[in-house]
């Protein structure tokens, strides 16, 4: 994974677990007349953790393609290194497959070559524009790399494509269609067009740009905003037998998903909190589980006014009295919103809350909403406590919810 | 012509990110330097910015190496 914590799983992880914000003031290009003037940017250079393109792509095909697409190979290859996976026949080859989305792919490239058209004409668009910025060409440079000549697909589905590449993904497995899946989201829209957009939608905090680590901080009565992130999470997801039989080291098991519309609004979730709920309720029902099953839920708690509540909400009403034994947090509140990676990043830290026996915390928790008492939300520091199954949700814009169930392997 | 000849090179040896010395006058961007389509296009659109001019499509259709680039743009930079 690449996120604003750093480059790689360990070091976000430990960062994470660690407290650390990886909430910054943008001085990559220009922000004084923007409302919101805050990000979390991947850090990159040379120091320790930092991101370097240059590690998983050649020099001269990285300005071939938008950041999303790069930081999509780069999550790409961790996973795929650390799986230890060897497509060695060209039918292995064929049942391996990717799924990679975004949810607004190469936007920055987009409103550059915009700018080079006008000012310059047609003649100086690059041909490299439009692979450059075409969301499913994750999946088609992964495969590339690594081969993977089964299934080729990409989600779009906003801030919900990291949460449903994932179960998409395991569906094709469960239905034969594949082996392997390389599965995840990628994400970099953290340019003025995507800041000034997301900010007249009124999404975005904009008041704490003298203090951005405070400014993601789901159910704190402060809130007033998410704050864009940027990276990239891509897990290896592998049939089960397929995977015993090479002894691979498994993480987790994919136990249920559950896909849901609110019907409702554009951008606004519906009140009720119908359509989490539903989602939640149906992945549950496809895990063959009950509330008492899941320890964790990973919120999608954006920090916007809205938002969070009514996913609180939405997951006491499913989970009933077994909503105080469990813990939710939003690991938002360190990294804030990578929007199409979102939901793969965080399903990554959700399988390591079941590895690892600990909680993330939820940053900034300082003031909590009114109504909000009983549930665990993880205040300030992560915690040791039994995992055996996480959840983890994710909202969009289009109002297209879904949710992921992760549990221990059979044979841990 | 000189000048020309290592402009052009040097545009060769950034875009496609190719060892300096294989850059030779006879050498040809798709069979001896690795490039695609679109790295072709993306040599020419170089060409024309580094030298200010304009290669139509069909004249760039026949740049198929080092030496067809210098010539061309000799005749018409």
């Amino acid at each position: 994974m690449v996120t604003p914590l750093g480059s790689g799983v360990d070091v976000s992880w430990r960062r994470l677990l660690d407290g650390q914000s990886g909430l910054r003031r943008i001085t990559e290009f220009d922000v004084s007349d923007l409302p919101a003037q805050i990000a979390g940017m991947v850090p990159q250079g040379e120091e320790e953790g930092a991101f370097r393109a240059t590690d998983f792509v050649p020099a001269k095909d990285v300005r071939k393609n938008d950041a999303f697409i790069i930081y999509g190979i780069a999550a790409a290859t961790e996973a795929f290194r650390d799986s230890g996976i060897e497509l060695k026949t060209e039918e292995e080859r064929e049942r391996a497959g990717v799924l990679i989305g975004s949810g607004i792919g190469g936007l920055a490239t987009i409103a550059e070559t915009a700018v080079t058209l006008e000012k310059q004409g047609p003649r100086r668009v690059s041909p490299f524009f439009i692979p450059a910025s075409l969301i499913n060409l994750v999946s088609g440079q992964v495969s590339i790399r690594f081969g993977l000549k089964g299934p080729n697909h990409a989600v779009v589905t906003a801030c919900s494509t990291g949460a449903h590449a994932i179960g998409d993904a395991s569906r094709l497995i469960a239905l034969g269609d594949a082996d392997v899946m390389v599965a995840g989201g990628a994400e970099a829209a953290v340019c003025r067009l995507g800041l000034a957009g997301f900010a007249a939608a009124r999404a975005l905090s904009t008041g704490y740009n003298d203090t951005p680590e405070k400014a993601s901080r789901p159910w704190d009565k402060g809130r007033d905003g998410f704050v864009m992130g940027e990276g990239a999470g891509v897990v290896v997801l592998e049939e089960y037998e397929h995977a015993k039989a090479r002894g691979a080291r498994i993480y987790a098991e994919v136990k249920g998903y559950g896909l849901s519309g609110d019907a409702y609004h554009i951008t606004a979730p519906a009140p009720d909190g119908d359509g989490g709920f539903r989602s939640m309720r149906a992945a549950l029902k496809n895990a063959g589980m009950t509330p008492d099953d899941i320890d964790y839920i990973n919120a999608h708690g954006t920090s916007t006014p809205l938002g969070d509540e009514i996913e609180l909400g939405a997951a006491r009403r499913l989970f009933g009295e077994a909503a105080k034994t469990l813990s939710m947090s939003s690991t938002k509140s360190s990294i804030g919103h990578l929007l199409g990676a979102a939901g793969a990043v965080e399903a990554i830290f959700s399988i390591l809350a079941i590895r690892d026996q600990i909680v993330p915390p939820t940053l900034n928790l300082d003031d909590p909403s009114e109504g909000i008492e009983g549930v665990d939300l993880v205040p300030h520091k992560a915690r040791e406590r039994e995992v055996r199954a996480a959840l983890s949700n994710s909202f969009g814009f289009g109002g297209t919810n879904a949710s992921v169930i992760f549990a221990r392997p059979e044979n841990a | 012509m000189s000048d020309i000849a290592e402009r052009v090179k040097k545009i060769v040896v950034e875009h496609l990110g190719v060892d300096e010395a294989k850059v030779t006058e006879n050498a040809s961007f798709v069979d001896d330097l690795g490039a695609d389509s679109l790295d072709t296009v993306e040599l020419v659109m170089a060409f024309e910015e580094e030298f200010g001019c304009e290669i139509p499509d069909d004249a760039a259709e026949k740049i198929l190496t080092v030496k067809d680039a210098i010539n061309y743009i000799q005749e018409h930079g």
